[in-house]
């Protein structure tokens, strides 16, 4: 679905110089539910920047379903972007329009859309992330986590293949976090959507993420299958961020 | 006072429909120019949708500059480009010429400001989305900027309201005119205590008006 390979992303300007990521490289197969975890500062958000192509990266490559994102512009790099959705952070929702128009917004910016398969798939998705009483309503009028499913039924009204989303809970309450969780699960299963979670919680990844990469300091540290990232951390970081003591550098392994 | 209307009234009515010829009229030519530079202005600056930070220093001077030109100068010094396009460079429609050239690159700042206050976050949304620059523009920037336009526009015409006296002064007629003629060269000062009140009303209603209409577009505060 996704290859990224040896991405370096560096920042200049007034003479200052921040790496932010440096060759990292990632692969997430379709199907997928992948955890992107790190403290913050360790290049999440660049990640997915990148990934966006909101931002260019310095050097490295991105594969989104084999095709390379750096050499596409104009039309084509519009069409890319319209195979995966993305959850924002702050949600980014237009203030201004209601929830139904929210939704429909990726789809009336294609030429000649038809007005009635534009409102079916709004209530087929305002249904699906459980928001089907509300699409009248203003984003001003909703709770957190209902702006979120705004966010979510909007990135999914394309169909992208993948939905990237950037700390989909870190604004939530506990119950209602358990309740967005479940939502992103049954996506992936009912609508066989990729789904990538950047996120600084653990709990994040151990309730809903199949695969991990660690991320720290603009590397990566590690990355794999949860159950054998988490149960038999090799670096670091991973290790202070389940709450164990750091391995001394001499006696490597458990 | 049934005296006072039976004399100046018509005048006064006159009068007071000039002035708002001249308010709106240039108000919406002023807008026509100044809208799309105001869009200009935000495209392009650093991190902007259309970033060109040269062009954008540029532009930005040039639009200080014609900025810094008082009114009355202005008005003198395009006579020639007035009566070209108008035929005449007295009454009101050639005062809507001066009017809507020195609003222009005021509102294009106001136009500017009400832009900025987007969200880059939810403009990056749109492009997320597959957006392309003129659907940025005209279905995020502009739509979500509508009530602090609105807010916007009650200000412009207020202030170019008042320029119309100066307008009125050299011979564009309206209110400003009256007030000029009645107040200052034959000394009737009720004509112009009138003229006066006529103007602060003006004033008001414009202001309540879109207050009340900009409230009703928000829909962000309900």
């Amino acid at each position: 679905m996704i290859t990224i390979s040896h991405l370096t992303k560096i920042y200049e300007g007034d003479g200052q110089r921040v790496t932010a990521l440096e060759d990292v490289s990632l692969h997430i197969e379709k199907g997928d539910v992948y955890g992107v975890i790190g403290m913050s500062g360790a290049g999440k958000s660049t990640l997915l920047r990148c990934l966006t192509h909101l931002e260019r990266p310095t050097s490295g490559e991105i594969l989104l379903s084999g095709q390379n994102l750096a050499a596409l512009s104009g039309a084509r790099l519009r069409a890319a972007r319209r195979g995966m959705g993305v959850v924002f952070q702050g949600y980014n929702l237009l203030m201004q329009k209601t929830v139904a128009e929210n939704v429909a917004f990726p789809l009336k910016l294609e030429k000649g859309y038809d007005k009635a398969a534009v409102s079916a798939r709004v209530a087929e998705l305002l249904e699906l992330v459980g928001l089907g009483g509300r699409a009248r309503a203003y984003p001003a009028q909703l709770s957190g986590g209902q702006k979120q499913r705004v966010a979510i039924a909007r990135a999914l009204a394309t169909s992208p293949g993948i939905l990237l989303c950037d700390e989909p809970t870190s604004a939530l309450d506990p119950l209602t976090t358990k309740a967005m969780l479940a939502l992103l699960t049954n996506i992936n299963q009912k609508l066989g959507v990729t789904i990538l979670i950047i996120t600084h919680e653990l709990s994040v990844v151990r309730a809903v993420c199949t695969h991990v990469a660690v991320i720290s300091e603009g590397r990566l540290a590690e990355s794999g299958a949860v159950p054998d990232v988490f149960g038999r951390p090799q670096s670091d970081v991973t290790r202070l961020l389940l709450g164990r003591e750091p391995v001394d550098g001499s006696e490597k392994g458990e | 006072m049934a005296e006072f209307w039976e004399q100046y009234g018509a005048l006064l009515a006159d009068s007071t429909l000039e002035t708002l010829y001249m308010t709106f009229g240039s108000t919406v030519l002023a807008y026509v120019l100044g809208l799309p530079m105001g869009v200009l202005l935000t495209a392009t600056r650093r991190g902007g949708i259309a970033e060109a930070p040269r062009f954008n220093a540029l532009f930005s001077w040039l639009i200080n500059i014609l900025r810094s030109l008082p009114f009355i100068i202005l008005m003198l010094f395009i006579i020639p480009f007035t009566r070209m396009i108008v035929g005449t460079s007295i009454g009101a429609t050639a005062a809507l010429v001066p009017l809507t050239l020195s609003a222009a690159p005021y509102i294009a700042r106001m136009v500017e400001q009400s832009l900025e206050e987007i969200d880059a976050g939810v403009l990056e949304a749109a492009q997320c989305m597959g957006a392309t620059r003129r659907q940025i523009v005209t279905r995020v920037l502009l739509a979500e900027s509508v009530p602090s336009l609105l807010r916007g526009m009650s200000i412009s015409l207020i202030t170019i309201l008042g320029y119309t006296a100066i307008t009125g002064s050299v011979g564009a007629g309206g209110l400003g005119n009256v007030a000029f003629r009645f107040g200052y060269q034959y000394y009737r000062k009720e004509v112009m205590y009138a003229t006066l009140l006529i103007i602060i009303l003006l004033v008001c209603v414009i202001q309540s008006i879109f207050d009340f209409i900009s409230r009703r577009a928000d829909k962000r505060n309900r």
